[in-house]
């Protein structure tokens, strides 16, 4: 297997839909997590199958495969890679259905199109929310399917014999009895003509022969020795290079800029100045930074030069005290409410920025009458006709080269770096590079929401009776994709906290829409879900202490409605030794966690010092994700989540003043370093149920593990993110 | 006046100031893009190549102080014998996600094993604690080091 050797080749824009018709979109919002309970716009219904297309290769019966006379099998990614191992995934089940050879099979980036491309759970064409395998799991299968019974019918007909007495496998169609066999290349101009079967059957899991096993991924030979080719790298003949600064105060303008010095710089060939921002553009970066540092900006702060985080967590804690909107009720909460010993308490998240490695940027040719952009993107539709909007041209005058992404993490999701690359490159003669600085990029990040979550609870006789759960925060969802808003509740805010996989008699969900004033908010890893999860299962450990239980035996008897959940839970505690006795200031926390229809348990165990600071020692996940299309990579994503997380709960904190950011690099930005790392043992279980999601869960368990394992260790329940060392130091002895 | 640097055991001549990083050099004037440009400060690693063998941050390292000196990149590591036996290591244990800072991760890890044929868990936490992976392929890396140093030389 290997990538296309020009991954920016367009799959042809003439092809039809396949396996996303709107029986399959509903079918895919099968789905938790984001699950859009409700009717999305209707949008023409499509062909489950679409007629043969010949401009590219021989055989191509839908939008995602293509054969030729060689048995090249060309699979074209709906969805990005972003490290996820999506573009392996998807490549191993198209091949399952398909029996393709999967020695000859090349993957190519998807071009712009919902129609074709989109995510049947979203509808538009983006990898995001961990819904790739979701979305695309019958989408995919079918289209690997139809385009082998095309096949099979095809060599059935030249040799005259029932389709049903001949089989598939390794790119070949036999027929058994008379022991002849076609190759799919030989077979692609006969199966070309022929139309698309529907209702095609699928494998009985058990027949599974590539999904289930660790394969080696496709995307990973070329990242060992520097080929893969990122957004960032893009080389376009004639480019120019440049580096922006924005107003440091969200929402202000530019007053005046004195470039002179800049000029004087060599290498410096330009300076773009818009409304908003200024761009310096050189021969190279180096000269552009160069010429950055040396201009004289002053900006117009604009209203929000005076506002603070201090101002913003009063706003949010003034908003989280009024009623929310009810997300889900069981039982009779007031009674449940009035029934036993009342513990109350509010937990707060941090804003965040996603500091991918691979900082923002954006290459842009616009060329009068038509623009080219080169980008890593998670939106691939949208950032075409956001880029359209920008060169104000029409969406078929834009062409987007997707990319490699050096991390996504949600950051990808917006196309805000793509539009102000376009209103420079609309400046500039021929192709330029806009390369973000890393003090830009966390700057002019758009963060995770601060979150605010009030729960209270009553406990009789050790059990809960009542749990009421509301939640403060962004509505990212009414801005990124807004027929999914309905009724003021913003799902993924509400997502793992208004479906429990705890047996409460009386439970209550709200959620308050509250904006954050300035800062743009957004998508970060792990999503609503990081909120949801930290601060019940925080409480959960509260609650277990006041009724006098073990954490894992408190959980343990709320979860007999949840098997899948109670084996999690069963697994991580036994292989974290769970009850075993630890030195003193040694503590194990645990986490449970109904993400994305997904089961997972964690298990943190922490040492903290008499001057608070953490020694993670070990981190034990029990993972249920149903089928594992990838076993290899689903342990590395809970592996690098678990980092991901920890590091927010650490060190994650974005905070305000003067209406701009405080932190600009990752000396006060900082990351979980190897140094500090625990050892992390994932436990994957075996499951034949339909496949999870797994990019985003990784990340979610591991706070709410480690701030139970500091409760555990110190007394101390913590109720905020990031961890305050202070609060968690040795108390002097008086 | 052309600056002249050894890349890779290549010659290659070219104009750029003095102070202009070796990174930005090596992307955006000779075109080796599999060099990374992260922090621009030295606190992440992204960048890291090898000047005569030894792992250093290209991002802040002005070219006029390198010439004259070997220098080796993510695109030539794997012709040297530990470089390669490092590069299987990372895909006989499939360490990469995304892959961004890799090449930054296994230019640290060759130099470690050229220098240090057999590291312990500490002589690779002082070694690789300079490279941020906001994936957190961290416990793969470690494996991977241990990993490529137990593989026969070859």
């Amino acid at each position: 297997m290997k990538l296309a050797d020009n991954m920016l080749v367009a799959a042809s824009p003439a092809n039809k839909p396949s396996g996303l018709s709107r029986r399959n979109l509903l079918a895919g919002a099968f789905v938790g997590g984001f699950m859009f309970a409700f009717q999305l716009p209707v949008r023409a219904a499509n062909e489950p199958t679409q007629p043969p297309d010949t401009t590219e290769g021989k055989f191509a019966p839908n939008a995602f495969i293509r054969i030729d006379t060689t048995g090249k099998t060309t699979l074209v990614m709906p969805q990005v890679e972003m490290g996820q191992g999506i573009y392996t995934a998807i490549a191993m089940i198209l091949a399952e259905e398909l029996d393709a050879d999967y020695a000859q099979i090349t993957l190519q980036h998807a071009p712009p199109s919902d129609k074709l491309y989109g995510n049947p759970i979203f509808i538009i064409q983006a990898t995001g929310g961990s819904t790739s395998v979701r979305a695309f799991w019958k989408p995919l299968r079918n289209a690997g399917a139809t385009a082998r019974a095309m096949l099979v019918q095809a060599a059935a007909e030249q040799w005259q014999v029932e389709p049903a007495n001949c089989t598939a496998s390794n790119g070949q169609v036999m027929h058994a009895a008379s022991g002849r066999k076609l190759s799919y290349g030989e077979l692609c101009d006969a199966a070309g003509k022929l139309t698309p079967p529907k209702d095609v059957a699928l494998k009985d899991p058990k027949d599974f022969s590539v999904i289930g096993k660790p394969l080696k991924r496709f995307d990973t030979p070329d990242k060992v020795n520097g080929k893969t080719i990122y957004g960032i790298d893009a080389m376009v003949p004639g480019m120019t290079f440049a580096t922006l600064a924005q107003c440091p105060v969200f929402g202000g303008k530019l007053a005046k800029v004195d470039d002179r010095a800049a000029k004087k710089i060599p290498g410096v060939r330009q300076i773009v100045v818009l409304d908003d921002l200024v761009a310096v553009v050189g021969d190279h970066m180096w000269a552009a930074r160069s010429g950055l540092e040396a201009l004289d900006i002053t900006w117009d702060e604009g209203p929000n030069a005076k506002i603070s985080s201090k101002d913003i967590w009063a706003h949010l804690r003034a908003a989280s005290e009024t009623d929310g909107v009810i997300a889900k009720s069981v039982g009779d909460i007031a009674k449940g409410l009035a029934t036993g010993e009342r513990i109350d308490a509010s937990y707060e998240m941090p804003f965040l920025a996603h500091a991918t490695m691979e900082p923002l940027n954006c290459t842009v040719h616009f060329k009068g009458d038509s623009c080219e952009v080169w980008t890593g993107t998670q939106i691939m539709s949208r950032v075409q006709s956001e880029a359209a909007k920008a060169a104000g041209l029409p969406i078929d005058k834009v062409t987007v080269n997707q990319h490699m992404i050096g991390g996504g993490f949600g950051r990808r999701l917006e196309p805000d770096m793509v539009v102000a690359a376009v209103r420079i490159a609309k400046q500039v003669n021929g192709p330029v590079k806009v390369v973000w600085t890393r003090e830009e990029d966390i700057q002019h990040d758009i963060y995770r929401p601060v979150y605010r979550d009030n729960i209270s609870a009553t406990l009789s006789n050790g059990k809960v009776v009542g749990f009421k759960y509301k939640i403060a925060g962004s509505a990212v969802i009414a801005r990124w994709l807004p027929p999914a808003f309905q009724k003021g509740i913003d799902i993924d805010a509400i997502d793992s906290a208004a479906d429990q996989p705890y047996d409460f008699p009386h439970f209550q969900c709200e959620y308050v829409r509250v904006e954050p004033p300035a800062v743009p908010t957004g998508f970060w890893r792990g999503v609503g879900p990081n909120n949801n999860v930290f601060a019940i299962e925080s409480f959960m450990d509260e609650l277990a202490r006041k009724a006098g239980k073990d954490p894992v035996v408190f959980r343990r008897e709320l979860l007999g409605k949840a098997p899948r959940m109670l084996a999690a839970l069963n697994l991580a505690a036994e292989k974290a030794n769970w009850g075993q006795p630890l030195p003193a200031r040694v503590g194990r926390g645990v986490s449970i966690q109904p993400t994305f229809d997904t089961s997972i348990a964690t298990v943190v165990e922490a040492e903290i010092d008499s001057q608070g600071e953490i020694r993670l020692r070990q981190v034990n996940v029990a993972v249920d994700t149903g089928i594992a299309v990838n076993p290899d990579t689903i342990m590395a994503q809970i592996e690098g989540g678990i980092v991901f997380g920890l590091t927010a709960a650490l060190y994650g904190d974005i905070t305000i003043e003067k209406g701009r950011v405080q932190q600009s690099n990752f000396h006060d930005y900082r990351m979980l370093r190897i140094d500090q790392m625990p050892k992390i043992n994932v436990h994957l279980i075996k499951s034949g149920e339909a496949p999870g999601g797994i990019g985003e869960c990784g990340v979610i368990g591991g706070p709410p593990a480690l701030r139970n394992a500091i409760y555990a260790a110190t007394g101390v329940a913590l109720r905020r993110m990031p961890i305050d060392r202070d609060a968690i130091a040795e108390r002097k002895k008086s | 006046m052309a600056t002249n640097l050894t890349i890779n055991g290549e010659q290659k001549s070219f104009d750029a100031p003095d102070d202009m990083p070796l990174l930005w050099v090596l992307r955006d004037i000779l075109g080796m893009t599999g060099t990374k440009f992260g922090c621009g400060v030295a606190l992440c690693g992204a960048c890291t190549v090898h000047v005569d063998g030894k792992a250093v941050r290209s991002c802040l390292l002005p070219v006029s102080a390198v010439s004259g000196r070997a220098i080796t990149t993510i695109e030539g590591v794997g012709t040297t014998p530990v470089g390669a036996k490092v590069q299987k290591a990372w895909l006989d244990l499939e360490v990469i996600q995304c892959g961004y800072c890799q090449s930054g991760q296994i230019m640290s890890a060759a130099a470690l094993l050229a220098s240090t044929p057999t590291p312990d868990d500490s002589d690779i936490d002082a070694a690789m604690a300079g490279n941020i992976c906001r994936c957190g392929t961290y416990v793969r890396v470690r494996e991977a080091i241990k990993h490529a140093a137990s593989e026969r030389q070859t």
